[in-house]
């Protein structure tokens, strides 16, 4: 008998060996790449740095943390953030809406993979493309001020513009899948008894799919949670959670204080998260 | 054209972004000029007696953009005929921040590097660079005479390195909107600048030493001897100031590709700028100009600088000559955009008028310019008695101010 063959014979005796040895790799991924790296965030949170030598002293306290309550900026950033979240979240939603009902209720089967495609299509194109386009769009002789006579020229409102068109793929998809999946027999029993298209898309539709539009929103939620490169490129004088984090590490060589900082958006999602799983939104991701 | 051009963005912004620069005092002030240099002892090192049979390697730690081998850009390239002339094969390994390139300089593997003037004195102090014999340098005896021994390249006298190139903060504005011709930074500061909504600031802790600059002239009360050392209520100034000029700022700029544009269409139409920027913007037909207000300006300065460590010296020395060749110094003058730090260069920028545009040999308006240096606890300007404000407290001053 070959070696090959006594192996494979061996681990054909050992059913927990085969799957240890299978998953062992994707769990190291996992447990020490993905979840480790988590861990050092927070404990790094709780040290800081040397002035001088730029080194990170590793002694415990929660200065950080009182420095993140206590200053007035930081929760000033926070909920403007968190603002700027909600708002994508549902002027994505309110587009993606329409467009997603028609492509996967009323577009011909070749006409639904070409609108798959376009919708996608802009995802191809680099971040900092679309975010410069913007940019262009958005200043004093752009194509905005061009077209409506006015522009919103540079700050929140450019930055919950912008952030809106970039994650709107991410908010189409979803619905798109999840209005795929209600069958049509649904829709049609409602009409027959007796429901207007208003009725129907109040007591049937909207119920069936809303996991699907949480789904998209936790998606466009922590994308803008976490983004500070559109907002440096339209946000004008503005800055959000990520800039903070960004300067401290960037600029201040305080990796401490960043990791504090970037504890906040991982706090805000594990909230949202606890909050939509009773939804079943997490079924649709 | 695009790559080259992100590439100086990069370098630019590294640059200036971060911790960088000089320490410093202008020359003028010499009873201040241990300004940075006081407050330690360095180790007792040897500069190099004499030079050897190139050791045929060499790894360079540097801003992105100070040593090109044509991979960027195939016509900007000092790098090959530098490994052409001495046989010395060049790894470059470019940093973002002068606290990356102090953490590098601490692994041994790098024989030479570009630094500002904050990270030279504390690798002079840890004992990672060492003292250069500038006569091994022949090209040194070129280099202009205000930036030779100066706070941040030399320890009493003796030279830590050799002095690359500089530029400064200035003031640029619209021709067109802007008049009169602005001649104080007061335009950008005032409460009541006519300019309001439409000024351009630099998105940086580091800019507080522009309010700094600005409260030294126009509020002598507060006894700002140097805008890197700012006791708390100096620095508290500093801070007010920059808060109530907050809504006079359109857009904080770090990226001058953004600040250029920003100019170009007019919604911004005055504020502080590179000359690079200035010339790129003009070059696209914006009406702008730029000038060194009464006030001064800040800047920076950078110097190349040799590891104790280094297995390559020779080679590392060589380096150091070719940089500051007038062919190597007026290519990075150039592509970077800023003044070179050898006269010679000056025949033999691609644009004739480089040197005019960006002041070198200028030493009236070099010593005018307060060199970026971090900010330390310990004062720089000398003083004992109060504790300064260090860059800790200044990037989150500057969250503060940005709200």
């Amino acid at each position: 008998m070959s070696i090959a063959a006594s192996v494979s014979g061996f681990l054909y005796r050992k059913p927990r060996l085969r799957l240890g040895m299978l998953l062992s790799a994707p769990l190291l991924w996992l447990g020490l790449a993905y979840l480790g790296a988590l861990a050092a965030l927070f404990v790094t949170a709780f040290w800081h740095t040397d002035t001088f030598t730029g080194q990170v002293v590793t002694e415990w306290s929660l200065d950080n943390f009182a420095t993140l309550f206590t200053d007035e900026v930081y929760r000033t950033i926070t909920f403007r953030t968190l603002g700027i979240a909600v708002a994508v979240t549902v002027i994505d939603a309110v587009i993606a809406f329409p467009m997603a009902f028609y492509m996967a209720k009323f577009a011909s089967p070749r006409a639904q993979r070409i609108l798959v495609i376009a919708v996608m299509t802009p995802l191809w194109a680099s971040y900092l493309v679309k975010a410069y386009s913007w940019r262009v769009m958005l200043s004093g002789n752009g194509l905005v001020g061009w077209i409506f006579g006015a522009t919103p020229g540079y700050g929140l409102t450019a930055t919950i513009l912008t952030l809106s068109y970039l994650w709107l793929p991410y908010m189409i998809l979803p619905i798109y899948a999840g209005l795929d999946r209600l069958p049509n027999s649904l829709v049609e029993a409602s009409s027959d008894l007796g429901g207007r298209s208003w009725r129907t898309f109040r007591s049937v539709v909207l119920p069936l799919t809303f996991p699907a539009i949480v789904a998209g929103s936790i998606f466009t939620f922590s994308l803008t949670l976490g983004d500070y490169i559109t907002v440096k490129i339209v946000g004008g004088a503005g800055q959000m959670l990520g800039n903070v984090v960004y300067d401290n590490i960037g600029a201040a060589n305080n990796l401490p204080f960043a990791a504090t900082v970037a504890t906040v958006p991982v706090v805000i999602m594990l909230v949202y998260l606890a909050a939509v799983r009773r939804t079943g939104a997490l079924d649709n991701l | 054209m695009r790559n080259s051009r992100t590439l100086r963005l990069i370098a630019g912004l590294m640059c200036a972004g971060t911790a960088v620069a000089a320490c410093g005092t202008s020359s003028t002030s010499s009873s201040s000029s241990s300004a940075g240099g006081q407050g330690f002892t360095p180790p007792k090192l040897e500069a190099l007696s004499q030079l050897g049979q190139p050791e045929g390697a060499l790894n360079i730690l540097a801003w992105p953009g100070y040593a090109e081998n044509g991979s960027n850009d195939p016509n900007v390239d000092w790098v090959t005929p530098f490994e052409q002339a001495t046989g010395c094969k060049v790894n470059v390994k470019t940093f973002g921040t002068s606290d990356e390139a102090v953490s590098l300089m601490k692994t041994g593997q790098y024989d030479v590097i570009s630094a500002s003037g904050d990270a030279s004195l504390r690798l002079i102090a840890a004992g990672d660079t060492e003292p250069v014999n500038t006569s091994l340098i022949p090209n040194y005896a070129d280099v202009f005479d205000f930036l030779k021994n100066k706070p941040w390249n030399s320890v009493n006298n003796v030279s830590y390195g050799v002095p690359h190139g500089w530029g400064a903060n200035v003031l640029t504005y619209r021709t067109d909107q802007v008049s009169p011709a602005p001649t104080s930074w007061s335009a950008v500061f005032d409460a009541n600048s006519p300019y309001k909504g439409k000024v351009t600031a630099y998105d940086s802790p580091i800019y507080i030493a522009d309010a700094a600059l600005y409260l030294m002239k126009t509020k002598p009360e507060l006894g700002i001897k140097n805008p890197y050392a700012l006791d708390d209520k100096q620095f508290q100034a500093a801070v007010d100031l920059l808060k109530q000029q907050r809504p006079l700022v359109s857009e904080y700029w770090s990226d001058y590709l953004k600040e250029s544009q920003a100019l170009k269409n007019g919604d911004a139409v005055i504020g502080t700028a590179w000359q690079v920027t200035v010339n790129l913007t003009k070059s696209e037909g914006a009406p702008l100009e730029s000038t060194l207000p009464v006030e001064g300006a800040t800047g920076w300065s950078d110097t190349w600088m040799v590891a104790t460590k280094s297995p390559h010296k020779t080679c590392a020395y060589k380096w150091l000559d070719h940089i500051v060749s007038p062919q190597a110094n007026a290519k990075v003058a150039e592509y970077f955009g800023e003044a070179p730090a050898n006269p010679k260069a000056c025949a033999l920028t691609a644009d004739a008028k480089h040197c005019e545009t960006y002041h070198a040999g200028d030493a009236a308006y070099a010593s005018q310019i307060w060199y970026w240096t971090t900010p330390i606890a310990q004062c720089i300007d000398g003083r004992t008695d109060v504790k300064c404000k260090d860059y800790g407290e200044w990037t989150r001053a500057w969250t503060e101010i940005k709200g």
